[in-house]
């Protein structure tokens, strides 16, 4: 790639960025160290454009062009609306961790109720002693832009044997327009836990901003564990999101993302299994209209042998938008008798419409059981005639279809509170479609 | 005044034409049969009067209670009181039975400016009437027609038929793929539908059919339009000589 290209421009303004919020970034003077790195590694590869591979669909250069200035940290007034949004979006009886503008809002807030199997700080308290949060095992632009900027985020450890009853509700709220918000997370989950983690993105008022998040996940041995992501930020919004998840042995891990908002987003997890007997099930929806721009791109690393992972992603595109699924499964050397499955589902509400796929399988195991799909179309004619026939309206009839289709992954989210939010907000989608 | 009137109906699929002037008129309280040999036009007639995409109307005219049915869509005509029971009703995974019943009654209710069903009466009703055509409950919590059987998929538009009481019913092919149990089923479901306010026409390619539910009119349909009509004798005489004497005729 062109360095020089990517020092210009958009490398200067975020530079700038930099310089003007490195004060406000909390930190010991190691994590200060860390951060001057992770911003040179940003700078010496620029925003991603179409020429990286991993970025070919989504090239934020072209799609975005300049990273925002850092959100001021929320006033009062910002606060106050941080709290109506709450109220709209939290989940009834999830124990809520909120952040406004990528800052922890203690008041708004469950920490008390979290209990004697959980254990709470902010990023920006751990940052003051350990500068390990900053280190990831992959890298890339985004990732490093993260490291240097994260301003604050949730740190959270469930110890062994915990049993929630109750889903733990991470709300990132957005209040400040034409900024951007740079969050960190690290939720480490003991032996033995059953535990159900909800992340929601939602805007409270603010327009044309940026968020990038990263969210550290480790999953002790034997745990049980749902992982939900709901991305419903405003429709001229950018949401760049990397997970990176470790998942121990015999673990279930229900993994679950939704996209119903912001101009242009792009999820990257890179998960990794790293004990045997463990079963990975990772299903999407992409919910797109406009000219959105919706990328799920996932790394499933089958390191150890006998686990299954399954991932389920589905897409509804109209008007001009896009949609991308990258899925890379590796199978390891000695990772024998994994059982790695991927399908995607396309559906096209227009001509304009546009589904990228990208399947990649990277087997070095010779015992190994792996597999990919993908469809796309058009909604059934014979379907919607019949739904016509009986007396509901084009768009009704394409709604009832839409549901019915994304109504498959969303069915994977077992507690019935939860699903039911879920289904609300994609219902919220089809309203929204002229 | 008639209920329906077609009046000299051209149809065309593509470049074919399929319907040449066709004249079919259905008073209220009538059950008129439609029979004729396969690619005789009784579907393409159905499927017009539906409202089925992919068919030009290239002259003639269709009026439903005096109102020009061809300007209006589908979900319009099936608010009006049009109702055709599909010959081979289709699957919807995901969408359930139930919610799918609910959906389009309340659609109809609404478009005639009728208030919206509640939950418990909705139920009470579709409970009574699942009952007398024999369909579990639990059927009706299964997607849309998935995994039913061709008797039960009958009995799911002819329960449609009862929850939505149209004016006019089309049954396209009833017999077709079903046993004589089902079928005897089936039509027992529309024989308790009959009713001086309700038209039906019954389009069929056997007289089997006509057995278990009655004609008053038997019209015979070949090459695109209506070479024959009589009452309910009209369709034994047929069993008894075929068709091929009104393909020459044609």
């Amino acid at each position: 790639m062109n360095v020089a290209v990517a020092k210009t421009g958009n490398g200067r303004a975020v530079s700038d960025l930099f310089a003007g919020a490195e004060g406000r970034l909390p930190g010991s003077p190691a994590v200060i160290v860390a951060r001057r790195e992770a911003f040179e590694t940003y700078e010496r590869l620029g925003l991603p454009h179409r020429r990286i591979e991993e970025w070919k669909y989504t090239d934020l250069r072209a799609l975005v062009g300049e990273v925002l200035p850092l959100a001021a940290s929320p006033d009062a007034a910002a606060l106050k609306r941080a709290a109506e949004a709450v109220k709209a979006h939290a989940i009834a009886g999830a124990r809520k961790l909120v952040l406004v503008d990528g800052v922890f809002a203690a008041d708004l807030s469950d920490v008390k109720a979290l209990g004697s199997d959980m254990s709470f700080r902010t990023l920006r308290e751990t940052l003051e002693k350990d500068a390990s949060l900053l280190k990831t095992a992959v890298t890339d632009a985004v990732i490093a832009l993260n490291a240097a900027m994260a301003t604050d985020g949730v740190v959270l450890s469930i110890a062994d044997g915990a049993q929630l009853s109750a889903p733990i509700q991470i709300i990132h709220i957005a209040t400040a327009a034409s900024a951007s918000a740079f969050s960190r997370s690290q939720v480490a989950i003991g032996k033995g836990v059953h535990a159900t983690i909800v992340e929601s993105f939602v805007a409270a008022g603010a327009k044309a901003y940026q968020v990038n998040d990263a969210v550290l996940l480790s999953i002790g041995d034997d745990s049980d564990v749902a992982h939900i992501r709901l991305m419903d930020d405003a429709p001229d919004a950018l949401n760049v999101t990397s997970h990176f998840v470790t998942v121990g042995a015999n673990v279930k891990l229900n993994f679950f993302n939704m996209t119903t908002g912001a101009a242009v987003s792009r999820l990257q997890g890179f998960i990794t299994f790293s004990g045997e007997g463990s079963e990975l099930s990772a299903n999407g929806v992409n919910l797109l209209q406009k000219t959105e721009h919706g990328d799920t791109t996932l790394l499933v690393d089958h390191a150890v042998p006998n686990c299954v992972s399954r991932e389920t992603f589905r897409a509804v595109i109209d008007d001009r938008a896009h949609s991308v699924f990258q899925g890379r499964i590796i199978v390891r050397p000695d990772a024998q008798k994994t059982d790695g499955k991927m399908m995607t589902r396309a559906l096209l509400l227009s001509d304009e419409a546009e589904a990228d796929n990208k399947p990649e399988l990277e087997i070095f195991a010779d015992d190994v059981s792996c597999g990919h799909g993908a469809t796309a179309g058009a909604l059934d004619d014979s379907l919607l005639f019949y739904l016509k026939a009986r007396g509901l309206p084009e768009k009704q009839a394409q709604a009832l279809l839409i549901q019915a289709f994304v109504g498959e992954a969303i069915e994977q989210i077992a507690d019935d509170g939860l699903r039911e939010h879920v289904i609300g907000i994609a219902e919220r989608w089809l309203e929204r479609r002229s | 005044m008639a209920l329906l009137e077609v009046k000299d109906l051209k149809v065309r699929v593509e470049e074919r034409e399929i319907l040449h002037g066709l004249t079919l008129t259905v008073n209220e309280g009538e059950v008129h049969a439609i029979m004729g040999p396969n690619g005789s036009g009784k579907s393409t007639l159905s499927h017009v009067i539906a409202g089925k995409p992919g068919y030009e109307v290239t002259d003639g005219q269709i009026l439903f209670k005096g109102e020009d049915l061809l300007e209006m869509d589908p979900e319009e005509r099936a608010a009006k009181g049009v109702f055709l029971a599909f010959q081979y009703p289709v699957e919807i995974p995901g969408v359930a039975t139930m919610t799918f019943l609910r959906t389009a009654l309340n659609a109809q209710r609404k478009a005639r400016g009728e208030s919206e069903y509640s939950t418990p009466d909705f139920l009470k009703k579709v409970r009574e009437v699942s009952k007398s055509l024999n369909i579990p409950q639990d059927m009706l919590k299964r997607g849309v027609n998935v995994g039913f059987s061709g008797g039960e998929k009958k009995r799911n538009e002819v329960l449609q038929m009862a929850l939505f009481e149209p004016s006019l019913c089309i049954l396209d092919e009833m017999d077709s793929g079903l046993d004589i149990d089902a079928l005897r089923i089936a039509a027992d479901g529309v024989n308790a539908l009959r009713s001086p306010g309700r038209a039906m026409v019954v389009i069929t390619h056997y007289q089997r059919l006509l057995n278990y539910i009655v004609p008053d009119f038997v019209h015979v349909m070949s090459k695109g339009r209506v070479v024959k009509s009589g009452g309910k004798d009209l369709a034994l005489e047929l069993e008894a000589s075929g068709y091929t004497q009104f393909e020459d005729a044609a």
